[in-house]
């Protein structure tokens, strides 16, 4: 059962299934996520991990941070996991052989943005394709936080990495961000959206409606990553409340193809108010690099007019 | 099985955080929980502090802001009702003291070897508004 959660005191009174003194940074925006994620319902939950800074971090052994049933296989098959934990249970129940406490289960996959955009693409794209009854969520801090810092095909273009680092000859991340809410829109998955931590209500409205919609769902979660966007680990919501108000990472749904825009700014911050926070975007501002945020701008504008467009057409 | 290591142990490791089997996890509050030595809630990340919050329950108001957005687990909160900073697992990253609302904060970040009681001694008055030009 989905719980009806109507305010932030309500939601405080759920018993917590993450538990703390897993090795994630301080300021890590995963575990706000993680933790509004598995909080924010009352079934039982199945995780099926892969490799990245929330797998690594929240169960060294012999620890563990999961209170729920986990588990860790590799790299590019959180995905195809989770499609098989759904269909086991589905012909255990069909065979009455489902064990009593087990009937109010929801499985769910959770990766990085390296798992999801690149390593786990194909395995993401099968397990979608088949219509499995799992949910996908993808912390998204759009770099390989886990292993030093390399970009993904979520890095932005401009952002510093270790593999495309900036300099004197380079403006860091020359390819912009892949579009992975359109890519899983278009395998005809019944709910996709975008969540951000610093949106809690926002957040778990949509974590409740992904577990409760039977198929695949999808959810990207905008992560805000101290040691790689480099800023101090205070600021992780004011980093995010830059990124949703700057429309960087617009907040919306696409529910059975129809388009519903969730969270309206009402003042929208330019582009370069989020970029300057973070380290990693520091030499866009030097002189020469002007540019790349004034083309930033023009691609987010965009976006956001054919969000507004998109959201017209399909309800109309 | 604490005491096998990761290269001892085949196939996988299967870590079963509560001594006990859990029957109905999501009604049980942490403190009624038969937590094993598997779980990380056994574990400490408090020496990984250089600042740590200092709360202060005259001027809070429940928000539950800093409950929500704590990364890890270590606000504790009982029936709407902060109770206080977990110092096990609090890694002092200062986000609850961001977050918090009221004025003065409620919640703001000393160096670790601060006193409590001498903190709470000399909290910051009431910042008036400033006055936009
Ligand atoms: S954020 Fe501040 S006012 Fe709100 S519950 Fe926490 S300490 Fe109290
Ligand atoms: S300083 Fe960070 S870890 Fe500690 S209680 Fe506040 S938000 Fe949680």
């Amino acid at each position: 059962m989905s719980k009806i959660i109507k305010n932030l005191k309500q939601f405080s009174t759920a018993n917590e299934r993450l538990e703390g003194a897993h090795l994630l940074c301080p300021g890590c925006a995963h575990s706000i996520i993680v933790r509004e994620l598995v909080n924010c319902t009352d079934h039982n939950l199945v995780i099926a991990n892969a490799t990245g800074c929330m797998e690594v971090c929240t169960a060294v052994y012999p620890y563990t941070a999961w209170d729920t049933s986990w588990i860790h296989i590799g790299f590019e098959n959180a995905a195809t996991s989770a499609g098989a934990i759904a269909e086991t249970y589905k012909v255990l129940e069909r065979k009455g052989r489902l064990n009593k406490n087990a009937e109010n289960t929801k499985v769910l996959a959770i990766g990085g943005d390296g798992a999801t955009y690149d390593i786990g693409f194909q395995f993401l794209s099968g397990a979608v394709e088949r219509g499995h009854d799992f949910t996908y969520v993808c912390l998204d801090n759009e770099v390989y936080a886990n292993t030093g810092g390399q970009r993904s095909s979520s890095t932005p273009v401009g952002a510093s990495t270790t593999t495309t680092p900036a300099g004197s000859q380079s403006i860091g991340n020359k390819t912009t961000k892949k579009d992975m809410i359109g890519i899983m829109a278009a395998h005809g998955a019944p709910y996709v959206a975008q969540v951000a931590p610093n949106k809690w209500k926002d957040m778990i409205m949509k974590f409740q409606k992904a577990l409760e919609i039977n198929g695949p769902t999808f959810v990207n979660a905008m992560s805000a990553c101290t040691t790689e966007w480099r800023f101090p680990s205070h600021q992780t919501i004011t980093v995010s409340d830059l990124a949703t108000d700057s429309l960087a990472f617009p907040l919306y749904e696409i529910e059975n193809g129809v388009y519903t825009i969730n969270y309206r700014p009402k003042n929208i911050v330019p582009i370069k108010d989020y970029l300057a926070i973070q380290g990693r975007f520091k030499h866009l501002f030097k002189p020469g690099n002007e540019h790349i945020i004034e083309e930033w701008q023009k691609r987010v504008d965009k976006k956001w007019v054919q969000l507004q467009k998109m959201e017209e057409m399909t309800n109309s | 099985m604490a005491n096998v290591g990761w290269d001892e142990v085949n196939d996988a490791a299967l870590l079963n955080p509560f001594e006990n089997s859990m029957q109905d996890l999501v009604n049980t509050a942490q403190s009624d929980r038969d937590y094993s030595l598997f779980s990380s809630f056994s574990a400490s990340t408090a020496s990984w502090r250089v600042v740590k919050p200092i709360y202060n329950s005259d001027v809070c108001i429940h928000c539950q802001n800093c409950w929500v957005y704590c990364p890890d687990s270590a606000i504790l909160s009982e029936e709407k009702k902060m109770q206080g900073i977990d110092y096990d697992h609090c890694k002092g990253c200062g986000i609850c003291a961001d977050v918090c609302p009221t004025n003065p904060k409620s919640l703001i970040m000393y160096e670790e070897a601060t006193v409590e009681d001498s903190a709470l001694a000399s909290w910051p008055e009431k910042k008036k508004k400033e006055k936009k030009a």
